[in-house]
């Protein structure tokens, strides 16, 4: 199957291609089908489709009970009502017994770029990181969500999926194979590492592209599992180059940033540059693009924070 | 109608499960024993008489489920899961401790016989609506059984459940309104009055049905109207006493989490022996 480039259309036929495979896959949602592309499951699954009405809450606990049964539920909204809205149940209902649930977390952080502050999520991966035994994933394209789909139904234990709204550059090399779990590497370099999850991976393609004009060499991984990360991994990416940066449509708190920096804090490491948004809620946007560009979140600012970090790390400790 | 035997049965297993809880909560442990109190009819009436319950089996996926909402009141679960030799009787001296299986609110992967996770307040009708989804799909005849408390009533997510349980036509799923009307901090209708139960349960497209929850033969025949019930979901709103069968409990909002004195203790199982003899 040729992969989509949208990616909320690729988690859709994902989830339709699921149902085609194990008849207890369930979906539910809250009304916003359409948005979150569920509605290509319930086109041709409607007897296993189960629309909630704009009950997040109770759609969540709901899926734990179908799991109770032996289902295997995935639920839809918006990234921000996802992990907000019904935090408490995700939390007591689902974690807590460590039920077998698929929390899509639509529109993910500022993709839904017209509806401003309450629609865009930039606290859902803090949210779901901090939960225990919640799998927290973010794919970087179409591609690379279509194989993460393909694994979850085996994959143990809650899980939330973090899709985006807007087609990205399919970049994730196809013959790769999926685990989740495994970060992976789209580009080497010795000088500089670069971090990225979701959207910012393509851009931090394109950062690397704007670092090897300028003689410098910065390798580039893909870490579309931020939890349970793989931290050996990230130590061996980290090894022997001279600065680090994360990248993430996300708060810089608690995100894949933070999560690196657990993973590093044992071993000696390279100085560490986060690239993310700077607590603060979203905004309204003309198109993606702009909002992307108004947070920082670009090739420009993570080549920028890589070789701030080179000059950082160049100089000799004590002078600034 | 119900035979006097079935009814008799069942109002003894009620003391018992009453007997149980002191057990349990002994002297100087903080339990909570007022609802637990409140719904010892309604949950001998279901695990000993209405639910499809196999003790020997407690995992068959054909099973009744009983989930507790209101899953403070743990402990009368606990009580009934050990009289069906479930959860072995020595658990009872060690619930809410690092040594023993019984949790201060109920936990499937901890204790045998617990259906899910509850207690944050307002989930268990939802998780219930989920299972009796599921059951449909799967055409199984299991039949879930939720019980709510009346202060639980005013968590929003009970009536997004209650909504989509009707919209879905759910008649394998039956709730419990374990009316006592007190909640932790006081009476209800001074806390947070909420008026006209039975007429929002209506109004939500939900069959009511209302009982005194301490009328054994009353419960029997609204569990049985519920499961005759075609095309929605029953709630019977059981009329009941916070501390029940416990004169210096009753209606007193004290022991809705609190521990007995040895007085007190001494005085509870007088009293359940005075009832004992009634029923003899």
């Amino acid at each position: 199957m040729t992969p989509h480039p949208n990616m909320r259309e690729a988690y859709g036929l994902a989830l339709l291609e699921l149902g085609r495979k194990n008849r207890d896959v369930v979906a539910l949602e809250a009304d916003l089908g359409k948005s979150t592309r569920s509605v290509l499951f319930q086109e041709v699954f409607p007897e296993r489709y189960f629309q909630m009405g704009i009950a997040e809450q109770n759609m969540a606990a709901t899926a734990a009970g179908l799991a109770l049964a032996g289902k295997i539920p995935f639920i839809h909204s918006f990234a921000v009502f996802a992990t907000g809205r019904a935090y408490d149940q995700l939390r007591n209902s689902i974690c807590i017994p460590g039920l077998k649930v698929r929390i899509c977390g639509s529109s993910s952080g500022l993709s839904d770029f017209g509806d401003g502050k309450t629609h865009q999520s930039v606290e859902d991966i803090t949210l779901m990181r901090a939960l225990p035994g919640m799998t927290v994933l973010a794919p970087m394209d179409g591609l690379e969500t279509a194989k993460m789909m393909e694994r979850l139904i085996d994959w143990p234990g809650p899980a939330y999926v973090r899709i985006n709204r807007s087609d990205l550059p399919l970049l994730y090399p196809a013959s790769e194979p999926y685990h989740i779990g495994k970060i992976t590497c789209l580009r080497k370099g010795s000088d500089a590492v670069l971090l990225a999850t979701g959207v910012m991976v393509g851009r931090s393609l394109e950062a690397a592209q704007i670092l090897a004009e300028r003689g410098i060499a910065a390798g580039v991984y893909n870490i579309s599992t931020v939890k349970p990360l793989d931290a050996e991994a990230v130590i061996q990416a980290a090894a022997g180059v001279r600065a680090i940066v994360v990248a993430e449509e996300h708060n810089r708190i608690g995100g894949l940033g933070s999560a690196v920096l657990e993973a590093l804090r044992a071993t000696p490491h390279p100085p560490v540059e986060l690239v993310g948004i700077e607590d603060c809620f979203g905004l309204s946007a003309a198109c993606y693009d702009e909002i992307l560009n108004h947070f920082g979140l670009t090739a420009q600012a993570v080549a920028a924070a890589a070789m701030r970090t080179l000059d950082g790390s160049s100089r000799p400790k004590g002078h600034s | 109608m119900t035979d006097t035997a079935t009814v008799k049965k069942l109002e003894r297993m009620a003391l018992q499960l009453r007997f149980d809880l002191i057990e349990m909560i002994g002297v100087g442990k903080v339990g909570h024993l007022g609802g637990s109190s409140s719904m010892a009819e309604i949950a001998a009436c279901l695990y000993f008489h209405a639910m499809r319950y196999n003790p020997q089996n407690p995992k068959d996926p054909d099973r009744d489920r009983f989930l507790l909402s209101k899953g403070h009141c743990v402990l009368i679960q606990y009580a009934a899961l050990t009289e069906l030799g479930v959860i072995p009787r020595a658990e009872l001296k060690k619930v809410k401790t690092l040594e023993g299986c019984l949790q201060g609110h109920p936990d499937m992967d901890r204790t045998p016989g617990i259906e899910a996770v509850t207690g944050s307040l307002g989930m268990g009708l939802s998780i219930g609506l989920g299972m009796a989804l599921g059951f449909r799909l799967d055409r199984r005849p299991s039949r879930v059984y939720v019980v709510m408390g009346d202060g639980e009533l005013s968590e929003g997510q009970i009536w997004e459940a209650a909504m989509a349980a009707a919209a879905f036509k759910l008649d394998n799923l039956t709730a419990f309104v374990d009316l006592n009307r007190v909640q932790a901090t006081g009476p209800t209708r001074e806390i947070f009055d909420i008026p006209q139960i039975e007429r929002k349960w209506a109004a939500f497209g939900w069959e009511v049905v209302s009982v005194n929850g301490h009328d054994v033969g009353q419960i029997l025949q609204a569990l049985a109207k519920a499961k005759e019930t075609r095309g929605r979901p029953t709630v019977i709103v059981a009329e009941t006493v916070k501390g029940k069968g416990f004169s210096f409990a009753e209606n007193n909002a004290v022991f809705h989490n609190s521990s007995l004195t040895a007085e007190q203790h001494r005085q509870a199982l007088c009293e359940l022996e005075a009832r004992r003899a009634e029923l003899k």
